[in-house]
């Protein structure tokens, strides 16, 4: 009886921490089983908008400050940042621009500082909210899907945009209708009318696996991270119960905690940068025809 | 775990990110990065530059060495001619003048010993006339031995 009451309590405790602080569009209330799509979460869009602004203020700092002297502390980690990110992007991006760059930056530093919020002890600030009344939170904003897709969203629509400049909207289409299946000569040229809507639909299945992947895989990467800490700390969370075996399971449970820890900082800026990088190589080829790339 | 709006809030937030960095931050850090870079270099030129000047300079300077030394050399040289003519020129000088001095001493002395010759000579006319004219009392005419008195004294 005793069991089946901590299973579901560590059942909820999993759950809690699972459920995003969400405001209900429609009624304007804070209501955690909101469903449908006119709702926010207001903890993943909070900390994510932070974050990003904590960035920017330090970013736009050093760049005020920016001279030809020496460069120290902050200064000199920054320019080592964009240094290393204008290095990948010149590496794969075939034109000249301007933006991609610091779009490739603002994704690096942006994700992998949400990225760090999962190292934050999980029960830390939701325990603060608590307090203030908040009684869902969740503190990593790279493991809600709304927030991975929405930015992966950002950078669909920007491929879309260098398409069209760089290719124009004929350029665009001739390459929907005719790649990769296409006869531009002969007697069989009739069959091109076969495989007019094979070219559209591969197209359209590679295009939107590109921010889908993207977004999905910083998001199972992060959400399976924070998934094993709530689990982690169910473990510790026997450590007070007062028999033995939940001191045992307390302790294994702590050094787990660390290890696992530790594993993920590995994680961490590896999705950062594996997202920075995607979407470079996403822009590149959308930059690009087919023609010049093979 | 569904969709919702929070897809279009930050969908729209990166944008606003992206551009904000797009705009106001990365062309001043490249910036400052590339001017930072020119002017190391310019710097790194600028000592090269600097230590093939002071290469030149310092063969520039051995040789001005080496001329300067020759020409001491010379200046020397010419000198210590010039010092051995003065020298014997000085000699010279030195030495016609010790003749002069020496002539004109011996002349002196001539004429001093003539004096005394021709005083003593007197003395010992008058002591001889003195003499004789005691031995011969009264026989002797002073005026007219005179001539006679004058030769001995001549050649005493």
């Amino acid at each position: 009886m005793a069991a089946a009451e901590a299973r579901e309590d560590s059942g909820q405790y999993v759950l809690h921490h699972l459920t995003n602080l969400k405001l209900d569009l429609r009624s304007m209330k804070i209501d955690p089983d909101a469903t449908g799509f006119w709702v926010l979460n207001i903890d993943s869009i909070a900390f994510a908008v932070i974050l990003g602004a904590l960035l920017l203020f330090f970013m736009i700092r050093v760049a005020r400050k920016a001279n030809t002297g020496v460069p120290t502390g902050v200064t000199n980690f920054i320019e080592m940042l964009v240094e290393f990110v204008q290095g990948q992007v010149k590496d794969i991006y075939p034109h000249a621009n301007s933006l991609v760059a610091p779009l490739g930056l603002t994704i690096f530093a942006w994700v992998l500082l949400m990225n760090l919020m999962d190292i934050v002890p999980i029960d830390w600030l939701p325990l603060l909210g608590k307090h203030v009344g908040l009684h869902h939170l969740r503190i990593v904003p790279s493991t809600d899907i709304n927030i991975t897709f929405g930015m992966s969203l950002s950078v669909f629509v920007l491929m879309y945009i260098f398409s069209f400049k760089y290719k124009g909207v004929i350029g665009l289409g001739k390459e929907f209708l005719t790649h990769p299946f296409f006869i531009p000569s002969g007697p069989l040229m009739v069959l091109n009318v076969l495989l007019i809507p094979v070219n559209v639909i591969l197209r359209l299945v590679e295009d939107i696996a590109k921010p889908v992947s993207l977004a999905l895989r910083l998001f199972g990467n992060l959400f399976a991270g924070e998934l094993i800490f709530v689990l982690i700390a169910i473990m510790a969370g026997q450590a007070f119960n007062g028999t033995a075996s939940g001191a045992a399971l307390g302790f294994a449970g702590f050094v787990t905690q660390l290890v696992w820890a530790g594993f993920h900082l590995l994680v961490i800026p590896l999705q950062a940068f594996v997202f920075m990088i995607l979407t470079i190589v996403y822009l590149a080829s959308a930059a690009q025809s087919h023609g010049e790339e093979h | 775990m569904d969709l919702n709006a929070t897809l279009l809030v930050q969908s729209f937030t990166f944008l606003v990110f992206v551009s904000l960095m797009w705009r106001y931050v990365w062309p001043y850090i490249i910036k400052a990065m590339h001017d930072r870079q020119a002017k190391i270099a310019d710097g790194l030129a600028a000592a090269e530059k600097g230590s093939k000047s002071l290469h030149d300079a310092a063969l520039k300077s051995e040789e001005a060495l080496k001329v300067a030394r020759v020409q001491a050399q010379e200046i020397i040289g010419a000198a210590n001619k010039q010092a051995t003519q003065i020298v014997d020129l000085a000699r010279q000088d030195a030495e016609s003048e010790k003749a002069r001095i020496v002539a004109s001493g011996h002349a002196e002395v001539e004429r001093e010993v003539t004096q005394a010759k021709d005083s003593l000579r007197k003395q010992v006319g008058e002591l001889a006339v003195a003499g004789a004219s005691r031995i011969l009392k009264r026989e002797i005419d002073t005026k007219a031995h005179a001539d006679v008195l004058n030769e001995l004294a001549a050649q005493v």
